[in-house]
């Protein structure tokens, strides 16, 4: 990374330090639905194995979902009050803006992750992962978090307001729940299995629960690579060209 | 730090040099040919209300827009060919104040000079001096967030210094400031032109380009309807006057008689009397509609704002409805 990036990336680690709020709603919100499934309603789902081992890896993917809003919200501001506008005009590059906010969100979501899995295992989580499983799980966490990142910067720039930003992250937060993270996608009515079958998040959480299984498939791991790629893409060249454009 | 060395290729003393300058945005034209010269250390003010094309004008100066048609140079560079020469001459301060509200005013100033390399020891100096020359020293721990508009405004200014910027752009620059905060950011600029640097002012205030423009334009619609030093355009438009409203016409014929050369208008039953200016030549004027037992209903002394000089200029009122 250039100077100019570490420099702005050390602007957004003191904004996440000083508003921690986005790290901590992506990983209560994850840990309070892992409890209510495991405990609550417990029982009435079968999944076929310990729900505690089926839910995690949904999990996972919340903590990188719910911490999205927050990046929007700030590479919004960022575009709206003008502090985009002023870096331009001081010819820092656009590169150097931009991967500072998706290298932030990606540390805020590896946080919320670590601290998901720490409370899954107190909760009984057990994976029989290899240290090769458990080297994919972050490899491809990783992956899922550039490439939403990518996308959500590109959102928070495209963004006409603050509250536009935060409403556009909310697919990206719901889609969660039409995959086959809390139930499996056999189980839902016809319309939705479709659509949960076909939807990027299935096939990442798929993978992750392979890997933290111990048992991974090649098939649903190039989806889900595919997914993290295709998705990465069109963020990044929609948040270039979205930055070249506003001013 | 830019060192402001003058380009040796272009011999003139032109900061800014600006010649059909164009920019639609879809089928609305907002820039509809700007010729626009300014010579190093001085102000420029360019004048309009809201909609008139300004932002539009200093986007396009300062690089953020790109221009359909025209020539723009400045500091000696073409905006469009020489970008990056251009963007290391020039210090922007937009409409609103561009300062991170999560970092305090010290790390405003830190985030420019890391940005701008103006490394270590001499980086840190450079910060607390602007700290103290802004008067923001003992705010300088608290986030921007807390901030009054003035405050953000003058942090807003200090950040663009940091880098010695020889050419500074100033998009309404008090916009919204009360009018204590709006005298220290006049006295801010005043100092800066001593110092040699070249000033791109936008207002949509008449008494601010008055006070500290050297020269003013009149950007109406996307075109220059005026240009001059503030005295040329004060002498273009109605000056201060009197304005009395009578009970009937009989208190108006006869207020109409013994005050020469004022204006009446009949159906408002109003008198517009030329101010001769100051309390004595007010005092008359009162004294004489006494001497003859007529009092107005109403008295106000008027003096020309914006919207009399674009109708003076233009012909027709200040229009708000125009995009930017």
């Amino acid at each position: 990374m250039s100077a100019d990036s570490m420099v702005l990336l050390r602007r957004n680690v003191k904004h996440t330090v000083r508003n921690p709020v986005a790290v901590f709603n992506a990983v209560l919100f994850p840990v309070v639905l892992m409890v209510m499934f495991v405990y609550v309603l417990g029982g009435a789902f079968s999944v076929g194995e310990r729900y505690i081992d089926y839910a995690t890896p949904g999990m996972i993917l919340m903590g990188i979902s719910y911490g999205l809003s927050a990046t929007a919200l700030s590479v919004n501001t960022d575009m709206t009050k003008g502090i985009i506008n002023r870096l331009r005009v001081m010819d820092v590059s656009r590169g150097a803006v931009l991967t500072g906010h998706v290298v932030v969100t990606v540390l805020r979501s590896l946080l919320a992750i670590g601290a998901i899995v720490g409370v899954a295992f107190a909760l009984g989580f057990r994976p029989a992962a290899g240290l090769v499983d458990w080297l994919g799980v972050a490899g491809l966490v990783l992956a899922v978090g550039i490439a939403l990142s990518w996308l959500t910067v590109a959102l928070g720039l495209a963004a006409k307001s603050a509250e536009t930003a935060g409403m556009l992250t909310v697919p990206l937060v719901m889609l969660p729940f039409l995959s086959s993270a809390v139930v499996p996608a056999e189980k839902m009515g016809p319309g939705v299995r479709q659509f949960a079958e076909y939807q990027p998040f299935t096939p990442i959480i798929e993978t992750l629960r392979g890997l933290l299984a111990g048992t991974p498939s090649t098939g649903t791991a190039l989806a889900a690579l595919a997914w993290c790629v295709g998705i990465g893409l069109v963020g990044y060249v929609w948040a270039l060209t979205t930055f070249r454009r506003r001013a | 730090m830019s060192d402001g060395a003058p380009n040796l290729v272009d011999v003139s003393t032109s900061a800014i040099a600006v010649s059909g300058l164009r920019k639609s945005f879809g089928d609305k034209k907002v820039l509809d040919g700007i010729d626009l010269d300014v010579p190093e250390g001085t102000i420029f003010s360019l004048l309009g209300p809201n909609g008139a094309g300004k932002t539009t004008t200093v986007n396009v100066l300062t690089t953020l827009t790109r221009a359909d048609a025209g020539t723009v140079r400045v500091a000696g560079h073409d905006v469009t060919t020489d970008t990056r020469a251009v963007r290391a001459a020039i210090g922007v301060t937009g409409q609103f104040a561009a300062v991170d509200e999560m970092l305090t005013g010290r790390e405003n100033l830190q985030l420019m000079a890391d940005l701008r390399h103006v490394g270590g020891a001499a980086g840190r100096r450079l910060v607390t001096s602007l700290l103290d020359r802004f008067d923001l020293a003992d705010a300088a721990g608290k986030p921007a967030s807390t901030y009054s508009g003035g405050m953000r405004r003058k942090l807003d200014l200090a950040m663009t210094l940091v880098g010695d910027p020889r050419i500074i752009f100033l998009d309404e620059p008090t916009t919204g400031l009360d009018p204590r905060s709006r005298r220290t950011m006049w006295d801010i600029v005043r100092t800066l032109v001593a110092d040699g640097v070249t000033i791109f002012l936008t207002t949509q205030y008449l008494d601010e380009a008055d006070q500290l423009a050297d020269r003013v334009a009149v950007l109406d619609r996307g075109r220059l309807v005026a240009e001059g030093t503030p005295a040329d355009l004060k002498r273009r438009i109605p000056g201060s006057h009197v304005e009395l409203r009578f009970a009937d016409l009989a208190d108006l014929d006869t207020a109409a008689r013994v005050l020469p050369g004022a204006v009446r208008d009949d159906g408002d039953l109003t008198l517009r009397v030329p101010d001769a200016g100051g309390s004595a030549a007010l005092r008359g004027l009162l004294d004489r509609l006494d001497e003859h037992s007529i009092s107005a209903e109403e008295f106000a002394v008027r003096t020309p704002d914006l919207d009399d000089v674009f109708l003076a200029l233009t012909g027709h009122p200040n229009a708000e409805v125009v995009a930017r």
